[in-house]
């Protein structure tokens, strides 16, 4: 569809325009001016030029905590992206189990992020969670607080269980969206089910799945609350995200200049790998379908 | 056969999906000294008076409500002024076009952890700090592109021949936009709303950080509490319980847009 050619259009987006730079470019240049210096109090500050990313960068914690970050993210993204895809498959078409199953996968997704947590501490811990007290029951030592591989469990399951259900919505989306007479001329032409998903829902449902993927993987890597809450990042290091680290050294030791700088280096990260994924998912798409 | 295969993988996925929140609304109907004597998949000795407490203390209830003014605040302000906006991109070709949609996007890709200390030096120079309006707007920063994002999708699924039929017919350009085609694009109106709603909800950092005492959101409430209390579970899961019931809510009045919504498939 050839778009019309009109600059006015600017005065549409005018609005949105100047509240979103007003709460985006005025704290990002706060954070550029904290990198650079040194802030002793009110009055005192020294530029201290490129000397804070230098730090940072060579954080040996950072590069720990990136790795484990990214180690989540990869793990996040191939678990729930194929997941939701199966959900949204087995979904009903019509009738009311839609409204049904669209309530219920929606119900995780509007919990606020600190109650997740909660709901997981209740659920999995060893004394008084459903899960928790089972899994030991049947004999199978399992304490979130203090064994590192149990908790990165509980923080996995925890992630799946909370967005899943937005990978199925939207993968749901992109499958209602398919017209009727693809499924007949495939029908016609003896297709398999797994040619139906190759050939027609997958590349169909590359718009959404591109969606799908882009947010999962930002949420993802930008993931505070839920585990803050539910391990506080412990036990040691194990669970400490990012975003955990991030706020450990802004608030806990209170040095803006090494957050400051950290916080553009992560934001350039995650710039940088939703670009690529972006690129990459529009390419495989134009391939396949074409 | 097939069929009954997948309801029945469908049907275990969702009782995963309940089994937690289950569990939540079992211990809020259970005093804490029971749920930390015994084990019980039903509670035995059901009692209202966890819920009770938070009803009648206002530090508890005042934080719903204050949830609930800068959450519709935010969904209100974020779909006014993304309507026009995504009009503008699905419709129209201008200087910079492309770059302002990116830019947009990568609003949601800031680490919120480190603009805590910036928003907060923002709001206070503008007097803002502790009311609901801050929260609000601090929320435009994520909600504001989203709702942009997913409402280009719905009006590209407009054909134009529409908006050139109308102006031909003489309607002016808001009366078009209001009479014509906002009606058309209410489904997706629905979903955004729907979005717009449940990111603000969620959201615990920001809203903390800008609210002190009169705007404070049930959620920080919450974090409070089990810090100062020393864990009542029961307490804490009937707040839990709570804030799900306004969430539940919105989606259920939404249902059948949710389904048309998605249905027309643009998201």
């Amino acid at each position: 569809m050839e778009k019309w050619e009109n600059n006015r259009a600017w005065f549409l987006i005018l609005p949105v325009f100047v509240i979103v730079a007003f709460s985006a470019i005025i704290p990002l240049m706060t954070v550029v001016n904290y990198s650079v210096q040194d802030i002793f109090g009110p009055g005192q500050r020294f530029f201290v030029g490129m000397e804070w990313f230098r730090e940072v960068i060579h954080d040996e914690r950072l590069h720990s905590a990136l790795l484990r970050q990214l180690a989540f993210s990869c793990m996040v993204l191939l678990i729930e992206i194929p997941l939701g895809v199966l959900i949204a498959l087995a979904m009903p078409k019509k009738g009311w189990g839609v409204s049904a199953c669209l309530v219920l996968l929606a119900l995780p997704l509007l919990i606020p992020w600190n109650v997740i947590g909660t709901i997981w501490i209740i659920f999995t811990r060893p004394d008084i969670g459903l899960l928790g007290k089972t899994v030991n029951d049947l004999g199978i030592a399992f304490d979130h607080t203090a064994r590192p591989l149990d908790a990165w469990i509980t923080v996995m399951a925890m992630e799946v269980w909370h967005w899943t259900p937005l990978v199925a919505l939207l993968a749901y989306a992109g499958l209602r969206a398919i017209p009727e007479a693809y499924y007949q001329a495939a029908k016609i032409d003896g297709a398999s089910s797994w040619a139906v998903f190759r050939h027609i829902q997958l590349p169909k449902m590359r718009g959404v799945l591109t969606i799908a993927v882009l947010l999962r993987f930002m949420d993802s890597f930008l993931i505070y609350a839920e585990p803050f809450v539910l391990t506080g990042g412990g036990p040691g290091d194990t669970t400490t995200f990012l975003s955990i680290y991030l706020v450990k050294i802004a608030v806990g030791q209170f040095d803006l200049g090494p957050a400051a700088a950290f916080s553009l280096i992560y934001f350039l990260i995650v710039l940088l790998f939703c670009f690529v994924f972006y690129q990459a998912l529009q390419n495989v798409g134009t391939g396949e379908s074409r | 056969m097939r069929v009954q295969k997948r309801t029945v993988a469908l049907g275990l996925y969702f009782f995963l999906l309940i089994l937690p929140i289950y569990w939540m609304l079992n211990m809020s109907l259970r005093a804490n000294a029971d749920i930390l004597a015994s084990f019980a998949l039903f509670p035995r000795n059901a009692t209202l008076a966890n819920y009770m407490k938070i009803f009648t203390d206002s530090s508890w209830y005042s934080g719903y409500i204050n949830s609930m003014i800068y959450v519709s605040l935010n969904t209100i302000i974020s779909l006014t002024t993304a309507l026009p906006a995504a009009y503008a991109f699905s419709r129209f070709r201008f200087i910079g076009d492309k770059h302002v949609f990116f830019w947009l996007l990568t609003n949601r890709m800031a680490p919120p952890a480190v603009f805590l200390l910036p928003f907060f030096q923002l709001y206070s120079t503008f007097h803002l700090i502790d009311t609901h309006i801050a929260v609000a707007l601090a929320h435009c920063l994520f909600n504001v592109p989203l709702a942009v994002w997913i409402l280009e999708g719905f009006m590209s699924g407009i054909p134009r021949e529409i908006d050139e039929t109308a102006f031909i017919d003489g309607y002016s350009f808001p009366r078009f936009f209001l009479t014509v085609f906002v009606p058309l694009i209410r489904a997706g109106i629905g979903v955004t709303a729907f979005f717009c709603f449940m990111f603000s909800w969620v959201e615990l950092l920001l809203a903390r950080t800008l609210t002190i005492t009169n705007a404070k959101p049930i959620v920080a409430t919450m974090t409070r509490t089990v810090s100062a209390s020393g864990l009542d579970w029961g307490l804490l899961a009937a707040a839990g319980v709570l804030t799900i019931v306004p969430g539940a809510l919105v989606i259920w009045f939404v249902r059948n847009h949710l389904a048309k919504g998605f249905a027309l498939g643009r998201v």
